[in-house]
């Protein structure tokens, strides 16, 4: 076959390519219809985790320890002292549960993604995509965490209004690096891990329900460096009103920092998993 | 476009010297072909041919290790995303969602292509009545057939009205029905101008639907041409094949060699005689005293020619 003989289709033909956000919103799109058919389920573990988690915790394991005296609490009730930072490690949990199981299903359950790929969304687009439907489910259930301690008079300042935006980039800090890390995965047992040996020490041991100053010296920078005990000091600051804006620049500082690493990770983890 | 160049074949797919390989293993071994406009084009050969890795690459979610490669005039690493507005693809395994209706799996699938809703309801409606899925358009996608599934893909895959569909193995694992609905549905396809590419294992899908096709074997195209060119090249127009009992066999086909053939081949269960006019042969293969279990004259195929050229069958 001569080349000189036929006519090669015009580059020129091209349709112009949409802006990456416009391409990300359309993978988000997705989620919301599939999201649709689940949100009624979704929805009452929203409300039920924070009624639990107060419960218990708060008033159940607070009227124990306030017989106890609360001075190493900063002198406030216990259920002020662990509210604020059991919304941080709720949204931690809704950030890892948000970015681990759906996003490894993505590739090998309901390959969502496997149909996205070959449509014009690049895997940076569906990763974004994802990321931003992650975000919503991680902003609803924050958001009705913040309506519960409002409603039980727990939130002691007007810096409480951003218990909101703190929480949600905490989940987000999370869910965007572990999102670049589940795509990776061939099996489902590495997130187990992750709960199991993961999620759970930093939830016990990142000054959520004891302060910690009740902590080893030697182990403290330890949690100082995990990215939830940032979350929990940023939303207790803000919940009972004693922030200094040093520290608080350091937590969201470091907040962001991680959600920037993660975006950057999963733009090539989410390349190299779906351009095989 | 008006004038002599309508009449000059466009060229939508060209590749030369295309590569793949994982790690130490290649999966495409230096192929060149050329996708035309309006035509069918198949690639034919076994499991691990290299035709899937292959359509990954057509499909541009697959970057080439080495070689050219343009799809409608772009690069398909940098182009990517703009070359896939205007592919269809049907992949081999169900990308379907099952947790979603027939209906809400093609609006997903068109707003990943930034189609407006009232367009995609419009086309919805085209698509599935031409997959004879109207129907099944409110119900959801887990409970349908096999073959309904991969009809709904095919749907799917044409909601961003492409220029190329790009199918790989479209009918493997169906029933022999539910086969034949697919390849009409292709069939039409192709009538009304699609250009198609489609990867089988099966000859008779290969036949029935390509204008033209390679013959793949270990990454590399053993063969290239229309089915009809292909057979009149590798193979002889009939084949006469002869069963024997199993001890016979190799005694009968040194017999059978004795007669000098053209050609023929011994498989596992029967000796496949190439000849120009098999019951003429067959006349010489009883007069020479042997007395076959079964005998069968039958016209040249595609599998022939396979066999030829690898010597291997394509389905073992």
């Amino acid at each position: 076959m001569a080349a000189t003989s036929v006519r090669v289709a015009a580059p020129g033909a091209r349709p112009k390519l949409p802006g990456p956000l416009e391409l990300s919103i359309r993978a988000f799109r997705c989620w919301l219809v599939m999201y649709r058919r689940t949100w009624r389920a979704s929805i009452w573990s929203s409300i039920l985790g924070p009624l639990f988690y107060l419960g218990a915790m708060g008033y159940g394991l607070g009227s124990l320890v306030d017989k106890h005296g609360t001075a190493s609490l900063g002198g406030v009730p216990y259920v002020v002292f662990v509210a604020p930072a059991v919304l941080a490690a709720h949204s931690m949990n809704s950030g890892l549960s948000n970015a681990m199981f759906p996003v490894f299903g993505g590739i090998h359950w309901n390959k969502i993604y496997i149909a996205a790929r070959a449509t014009m969304l690049r895997p940076v687009d569906i990763y974004r995509g994802h990321l931003l439907f992650a975000t919503m489910r991680i902003a609803m259930n924050a958001a009705c965490f913040v309506v519960f301690l409002g409603a039980f008079g727990l939130i002691k300042s007007w810096w409480g209004v951003f218990l909101l935006p703190a929480s949600v980039l905490l989940g987000v800090a999370f869910a965007a690096p572990i999102a670049a890390w589940a795509v990776t995965l061939r099996t489902q047992t590495p997130m187990n891990y992750v709960i199991r040996f993961g999620s759970l020490p930093l939830m016990l041991f990142s000054g959520t329900f004891f302060p910690l100053s009740q902590l080893p010296a030697w182990i403290r920078p330890l949690a100082y460096a995990t990215p939830l005990w940032h979350g929990v000091a940023l939303c207790r600051a803000l919940c009972l009103g004693n922030v200094t804006l040093g520290a608080a620049a350091i937590h969201v500082g470091y907040l962001v920092a991680l959600t920037a690493v993660g975006l950057w990770a999963g733009s090539r983890t989410y390349y190299r998993r779906l351009y095989v | 476009m008006p004038g002599i160049l309508a009449l000059v074949p466009e060229v939508l797919v060209r590749a030369q010297g295309l590569t793949k390989r994982f790690g130490s293993f290649t999966a495409v071994d230096g192929i060149d072909f050329e996708l035309q406009a309006g035509e069918a084009f198949g690639f034919l050969g076994p499991n691990g041919a290299g035709k899937s890795s292959t359509m990954r690459m057509l499909g541009c979610v697959s970057p080439p290790t080495a070689g050219n490669l343009t799809i409608l005039g772009g690069d398909p690493v940098r182009d990517g995303a703009a070359i896939r507005a205007r592919l269809g693809v049907v992949p081999q395994e169900d990308t379907l969602d099952n947790e979603l209706t027939v209906r809400e799996n093609l609006l997903v699938y068109g707003r990943y292509f930034g189609l407006g809703r009232k367009l995609i309801a419009e086309r919805t409606d085209q698509l599935l009545d031409f997959v004879q899925l109207t129907e099944r358009a409110d119900d959801m996608v887990d409970p349908l057939s096999g073959g309904m599934k991969r009809r709904l893909t095919i749907a799917r895959s044409l909601i961003n009205d492409p220029e190329i569909l790009i199918l790989d193995e479209p009918t493997t694992g169906l029933d022999p029905q539910a086969r034949h609905v697919v390849w009409d549905r292709l069939f039409r396809l192709k009538q009304r101008g699609v250009t198609l590419i489609l990867t089988t294992h099966y000859m008779d899908e290969a036949e029935q639907l390509c204008d033209r096709l390679v013959v793949m074997d270990h990454g590399k195209i053993a063969a290239e041409g229309t089915p009809r060119e292909l057979i009149a090249r590798y193979s002889t127009p009939e084949v006469l094949e002869l069963r024997f009992a199993p001890d016979e066999q190799d005694a009968a086909a040194e017999k059978i060699n004795d007669l000098s053939p053209e050609r023929a081949e011994v498989t596992a269960d029967r000796i496949l005689i190439y000849e120009a006019d098999g019951d003429k042969f067959l006349e010489r293969v009883r007069a020479a005293g042997l007395t076959p279990l079964t005998e069968l004259v039958r016209r040249s195929s595609l599998e022939d020619v396979f066999l030829r050229l690898t010597g291997r069958t394509l389905i073992d």
